[in-house]
């Protein structure tokens, strides 16, 4: 089988397992404990803290570690949104449900929220950012990059808007973090993930800027500032630590070569396949996604037969959902749901070979005709 | 999706598609906005289905349940074959998943819809009950109802 769906997640690097091993079992202490079995746990913890900090331009002071990238968006919705309690809050119309959902509850419960439109690249418009903040505006969160259409979102620019308007901006960083470089001069709040950049999953952090204020999810022995209790998870952070710094040794290099085989399945397909466009920007897009659909087909259908030639990718057609609902990302940049449903994404990592890339571009034009052969629109 | 594997089997080599160029009936149900459309083409003689071919956009249950209804349907008297129900599909599959059950009922619907336009063209008196499930079938407006 050959994975195109890194998106999704990623296999956990060698090096990071190895990493890890010890503090399975010989170095288990919990960090929190006095004696001399947790001075070890307490000390990498801390040298983990740095190396993401550093990571993205933080103190390390300002990373929180949470246990998913779903829980770190919880916890800057919820945490601003319980910290201010009450308020308007504003969140673009293609967040990953985690944080859709967080701001669709806290509108149930007594916060106001709008949701910000985007264009048909599925990018947000700073101005209208700025046209929807509100006197009582209390959070802004944009994410850093789609993860179904890999849109690469102008948070600079709408992090300067809040900060010029006194609002905490958060982004949810899950699927860019180790992939384009990050600085935080302009973010109050965002989400990291390990799962996405080769690390084990189980971790992930949040970072909090110093004087954010915030209110915990987890109450309870008081780790993590206060901001997340339960014992530190040593054994992913360490993995996750491990995961950023080969990440950002490798990211100049890597995602040269990851856009170059972007762009080449991007090309191939929309020259030799009749009626397949591109969904989301050619080139404001991070480099290991391609999302295409295909006319007069349907997702699943196209996943399925590529998985019977060993080729795996993701759909968020309206069939795959199990509500059979179509994808929101797609109906906010106003694609009709006929149009919709012949979509997948293909995302490609560190072991992406171009011999795999040739194997898929010589493949999924055939699975695409067989599909149209079946189909009574060709 | 978990799909069995005889969906997948009807899935990755479906039987009987394509069109029938000189059909006597043809059932054409659900859109593409929906995400299943399926056309059900027949060529009856002495009251037999001698020949069912299907055309199907949508999912693999959708593609599975067109091809196997076809299966289901060839050789039969158009009386045999109305009485297909969805659950003789699903049987013929092994199982479908829950929220996929719907493509079952649009495969059947789609025959149906093409016996009904076999006995329009032919001027065949219309019994009570297909005249029943075709209004059924014309009057469902939104997706997998």
């Amino acid at each position: 089988m050959i994975y195109f769906d890194y998106a999704a997640t990623t296999p956990v690097d060698k090096r990071v397992i190895k990493s890890m091993m010890p503090f399975l079992n010989e170095k288990f202490g919990n960090p929190s404990s006095m004696h001399s079995f947790s001075s070890e746990t307490k000390k990498v913890l801390e040298k983990s803290r740095v190396i993401i900090a550093k990571a993205i331009n933080a103190s390390s002071n300002e990373i929180i570690f949470t246990g998913s990238a779903t829980e770190s968006n919880n916890m800057a919705l919820k945490g601003v949104a319980f910290a201010k309690k009450r308020g308007h809050i504003l969140v673009s119309s293609i967040e990953h449900d985690c944080v859709l959902n967080t701001a669709k509850w806290l509108g149930e419960n007594g916060f106001e929220i709008d949701f910000l439109p985007v264009d048909k690249y599925g990018i947000v418009d700073p101005k209208e950012v700025e046209k929807r903040i509100k006197k009582d505006t209390i959070l802004v969160s944009v994410m850093h990059v789609n993860n179904e259409i890999g849109t690469i979102q102008p948070i600079e620019t709408i992090g300067k808007i809040c900060k010029k308007n006194n609002i905490y901006f958060h982004s949810d960083a899950a699927q860019s973090f180790g992939k384009i470089p990050i600085d935080v001069t302009n973010i109050d709040l965002l989400t990291l993930s390990s799962q996405k950049i080769y690390g084990p999953k189980g971790a992930a952090a949040l970072f909090v800027k110093d004087g954010v204020k915030i209110e915990p999810l987890l109450h309870g022995g008081g780790q993590e500032r206060g901001l997340r209790s339960s014992t530190e998870n040593t054994p992913a952070i360490v993995g996750f630590a491990k995961a950023t710094e080969i990440c950002l040794s490798t990211m100049e290099k890597e995602q040269k070569r990851l856009t170059k085989l972007r762009d080449k399945i991007i090309a191939t397909l929309i020259k030799e396949v009749p009626n397949c466009y591109l969904n989301g920007h050619q080139t404001k897009r991070v480099s290991n996604n391609v999302n295409v659909r295909f006319s007069s087909i349907e997702g699943e259908a196209i996943l399925f037969m590529l998985n019977s030639y060993g080729i795996a990718v993701s759909t968020a057609s309206a069939c795959s959902s199990p509500k059979l609902e179509p994808s929101h990302v797609l109906s906010s940049m106003g694609l009709k749901q006929e149009e919709a449903h012949g979509s997948i994404r293909i995302s490609m990592g560190r072991w992406t070979k171009e011999s795999e890339v040739n194997y898929l571009l010589k493949i999924l034009p055939e699975v695409v005709k067989k599909l149209r052969d079946i189909s009574p629109h060709k | 999706m978990n799909y069995s594997k005889e969906v997948l089997k009807h899935f990755s080599k479906p039987h009987n598609y394509g069109k029938i160029d000189n059909y006597d009936g043809l059932g054409r149900v659900g859109n593409m906005a929906c995400g299943d459309e399926m056309f059900v083409y027949i060529k009856v003689k002495d009251n037999i289905i001698k020949d069912i071919k299907f055309e199907t956009f949508g999912c693999v249950a959708a593609i599975a349940t067109s091809s196997v209804l076809t299966d289901l349907a060839k050789k039969k008297t158009i009386e045999d074959a109305l009485k297909i129900t969805k659950q003789d599909v699903v049987d013929a599959l092994g199982a479908l998943p829950p929220i996929k059950i719907h493509c079952s009922v649009l495969a059947i619907d789609a025959l149906t819809q093409a016996v009904y336009d076999y006995y329009i063209k032919n001027k065949i008196v219309i019994p009570k009950d297909l005249e029943e499930r075709h209004n059924q079938i014309t009057k469902r407006e939104s997706c997998h109802s």
